[in-house]
């Protein structure tokens, strides 16, 4: 028996792979959530944790999609509102709501940011090969948070850059 | 069984630099006839010697020999102290310090430094030679008898020196024989071990050799390999002999760091180097910190309290009734005592005493005062007193750019002091105590002063005032924290205070502290640093605006009170003051200024915390005053940004977090939305100083 027939009986990735285990196969894993109608993904390395909504302590004169900052064990961590900071509707608050905190790595130091969403909704694998670059046809999120376009199924998910997402506006003076 | 060495080389890095800081602060105060301070110099480099021959570090061991042998003749008597070795000293100890951080971090360090200084110091070793009888030959340090003249060679052979039957060692051998012959090699025209050809030879080698032999006799050595090589030949005097000349070095090709020297060159303040070098150190540093032994027994005592308070407490709530209750009550405060002071105990594990920040400024001063030829004392005051770990890394800097521009700019040229009939010598005096919470570090000198209108005027010139504006002269003083003044270079020509002044003052306000200016004409000027003890943890005081908690440091506070509507004055359009006693304290809306509901716009019969920052009173209007405690502070800025008029956040209680009041940036704020909107009021004329004050 030769190599490439002993190499025919695993499964491939797609056609029937054993269950649980396609992420060691698999490329980039990304986590999706729902904003208004819209799906939108976020790279799964950088997410810290998905936590329900509180009400946040004020911050004195923020933009108005920063919502205030948390406790989360004793770190003090910013909310932003994404639906208010990519101008896509007003956002209502209850229990409910969904909070995905995230955390980059720059070098040395590391920024973690919770972002209040609609609702969070799958895993999405995605090879790099999958994505696709976004025209450049207006839409509300500004195109440089968006890294680029994953077809599933029938619909499209955006891709958000992390990076871009945690960008702050300094404070103005009202 | 062999015992590993590496784990000791922690400790014998720290004692070596504690080691270089003694050598060079015992250098510094080195009087003649002092034999035990030259003693104690002594031990320090031996030790240091020693531990890194232990632990494989040749280069310093090799260097370290050369400063001890030095050391040793002065300690004998057989060489007199005199400035230029103390100097040469100093300079030696700034390069073992390079070598061992280069040993301890691995990395490369100025080579042309060390091979500059380690020739001095031969130089200089073998000079001392001319005391006929006087000198010993040392075992390890071939140092000449004592004849004849000295001579400096910069052999730097050819590539291919050695495949044309060359041997340099021939040439070095025939050399000793005409004398003493003192060489170093530069080995900094060796290439990686993959690009090296082993048939060529990278090495060039400096020489001095002290000889009778003339001239021409010392160049017919060289005669067979006079094609293949560069050869100089310098006759030294013997004020050549002490005096570093023009850098050998850069006689020599392929010489790695050649930027160095020419910044050196260039003119590059001495002390822009020095103030690099410790953060890199710090950073390293961080690791591990020395603590009084006191310090610890003190913690374990209250450890032990605490331990037998918790056993108190757990055998009450065995078989508790109500009747226990009081004793209940009374162990629960004695538990709040204990972790109090242990809290306090901890804290001041990371106090150490201010003389670390201080002891390098004796250095500084010494090299300022040689380079701008001004004679300058340096009064250190209060380096006892202790300051937190942190703050004390991060206030260095700042320190030695005041101490800098007291040298440079504050204290004048001999002449004009003298002319002023004030001592020749100028004076710095350093100064640190505390005040309440707080700690001062004060930098004073008895220079020129500032000259103000000067300030104003190069302020108005600059835009950063109105023309017709009358300032206050701390508001003037202040000016010289403006970006604005940083850059200018004509600037030196006042007092000039200028040179990145605004990144002093945001240094220190980084820490949470503040600087004040203080100055007379003719007299000198006072820089007075402000800095909080610790950054970890304040006294505060809750209070409530509408929804929002707020912390206010209880260091600011003045007083609390409830309004008077009869002393509530409405002035200038709608400024609000308030008559406390003779004083009109502006009154500080903070709904209004952070954009917020609150319970009550009406300043009449709400609360007030008048607050106090930069000798400006405010009041503060708040709806509830609650409860005082001390917080911990959290930075706002690791995962957000700087918030204006906030100095950090705190976690309460209940898990809440509360944002702490930054009074100076609060009181700044409120002058920037006024000046906005008078602004929008009269056009683009912002007026300055007319809004709070």
């Amino acid at each position: 028996m030769n190599i490439q027939e002993l190499a025919g009986d695993i499964p491939r990735v797609g056609d029937n792979d054993i269950e649980g285990i396609d992420f060691i196969t698999s490329g980039e894993q990304y986590l999706t959530f729902i904003l208004e109608q819209e799906q939108y993904a976020v790279d799964i390395l950088c997410v810290e944790e998905i936590r329900s909504w509180e009400a946040p302590t004020k911050i004195p004169n923020s933009p108005e999609y920063v919502k205030g900052v948390i406790n989360m064990r004793g770190i003090i961590v910013p909310i932003l509102d994404l639906r208010l900071k990519f101008n896509i509707g007003q956002p209502s608050y209850t229990e409910a709501t969904v909070v995905i905190v995230l955390t980059l790595e720059a070098g040395q130091a590391s920024r973690t940011i919770g972002f209040v969403v609609d609702a969070v909704s799958d895993v999405l694998n995605a090879d790099e090969s999958d994505i696709k670059k976004a025209p450049a046809f207006g839409g509300c999120v500004p195109q440089h948070y968006v890294a680029g376009l994953v077809n599933v199924g029938d619909s499209v998910v955006t891709l958000l850059n992390v990076e871009a997402l945690q960008t702050l506006e300094p404070h103005k003076l009202n | 069984m062999s015992v590993d060495l590496s784990q000791f080389i922690p400790s014998f890095l720290e004692e070596s630099f504690e080691g270089l800081a003694l050598m060079e602060s015992s250098l510094l105060s080195l009087e003649v006839d002092d034999k035990e301070t030259i003693n104690s110099i002594f031990r320090a480099a031996h030790s240091i010697k020693g531990g890194a021959g232990t632990f494989g570090f040749e280069k310093v061991t090799e260097f370290t020999h050369l400063v001890e042998t030095l050391l040793d003749e002065m300690r004998d008597g057989r060489r007199a102290i005199n400035p230029a070795d103390v100097d040469l000293l100093l300079e030696s100890v700034d390069c073992m310090r390079l070598l061992i951080e280069a040993a301890r971090d691995q990395s490369d360090y100025d080579e042309a430094k060390v091979a500059q200084t380690s020739l001095d110091l031969s130089k200089s070793l073998a000079g001392s030679a001319g005391l006929p009888g006087e000198y010993e030959a040392d075992a390890g340090n071939a140092a000449p008898p004592a004849d004849g003249q000295q001579w400096q060679l910069t052999f730097i052979p050819e590539l291919h020196l050695v495949k044309t039957g060359n041997d340099p060692l021939l040439l070095f051998n025939a050399l000793a024989d005409l004398g003493a012959l003192e060489l170093s090699a530069q080995t900094g025209g060796l290439p990686s071990l993959s690009d090296m050809d082993p048939e060529e030879l990278y090495l060039s080698w400096q020489l001095i050799l002290t000889s009778s032999a003339s001239e021409q006799e010392i160049r017919e050595v060289f005669e067979w390999v006079e094609d293949e090589c560069q050869l100089e030949l310098v006759r030294l005097t013997p004020e050549e002999q002490v005096e570093p000349e023009k850098p050998p070095a850069e006689a020599i090709p392929e010489q790695p760091i050649t930027t160095e020297k020419s910044a050196d060159a260039a003119g590059v303040p001495v002390a822009d180097k020095k103030a690099d070098k410790p953060q890199v150190k710090n950073k390293q540093d961080a690791g591990s910190i020395r603590v009084g032994v006191d310090k610890v027994d003190n913690l374990i005592n209250l450890v032990g309290e605490l331990v037998i308070t918790q056993s108190m407490l757990s055998e009450l709530g065995n078989d508790f009734e109500l009747s226990k209750l009081e004793r209940l009550t009374s162990g629960l405060e004695q538990l709040l005592q204990n972790t109090k002071e242990l809290q306090e105990s901890v804290m001041r594990i990371r106090m150490l005493p201010i003389s670390f920040a201080f002891n390098r400024f004796p250095r500084l001063v010494h090299d300022l005062s040689k380079k701008t030829g001004k004679a300058v004392e340096l009064i250190i005051h209060g380096e006892q007193t202790e300051l937190d770990k942190t703050v004390m890394e991060q206030i260095g800097d700042p320190l030695v750019h005041l101490v800098r521009n007291a040298v440079d700019h504050g204290i004048e040229p001999a002449e004009v002091r003298l002319a002023n009939s004030k001592p020749e010598q100028g004076r710095i005096k350093l100064d640190a105590y505390h005040l309440g919470g707080n700690i001062v570090i004060e930098i004073s000198d008895d220079g020129g002063g500032i000259n103000k209108e000067v300030v104003l005027s190069k302020a108005i010139d600059k835009g950063l005032v109105e023309a017709n504006s009358s300032l206050s002269e701390s508001q003037i003083f202040d000016l010289i924290f403006e970006p604005g003044f940083s850059t200018a270079k004509q600037l030196s020509d006042i007092s000039g205070r200028g040179v990145g002044m605004d990144v002093v003052k945001k240094n220190i306000q980084a820490l949470g502290g503040r600087i004040q200016v203080e100055s007379e004409q003719g007299k000198g000027s006072t820089f007075r640093v402000h800095l909080p003890l610790t950054l970890a943890i304040l006294d505060g005081q809750l209070v409530r605006v509408g929804s929002e908690i707020y912390v206010i440091p209880l260091i600011a506070i003045v007083e609390s009170l409830q309004a008077k509507a009869e002393l509530i004055n409405r002035v200038s359009g709608d400024m609000l003051l308030y008559r406390l006693r003779e004083d009109n304290v502006p009154v500080l809306p903070i709904y209004q200024l952070f954009n917020l509901p609150a319970d009550t716009s009406e300043v009449e019969n709400s609360l007030l915390v008048v607050v106090e920052a930069d000798g400006q009173k405010v009041g503060l209007m708040v709806d509830d005053l609650l409860a005082q405690q001390q917080v911990v502070i959290k930075s706002l800025k690791d995962n957000y940004q700087q918030v204006d008029g906030i100095s950090g956040a705190t976690i309460l209680g209940d898990g809440s977090v509360a944002m702490i009041l930054d009074i100076p940036g609060m009181i700044q704020l409120a002058m920037k939305s006024a000046q906005k909107n008078q602004a929008q009021h009269y056009g683009s004329h912002a007026l300055a100083g007319e809004t709070v004050s």
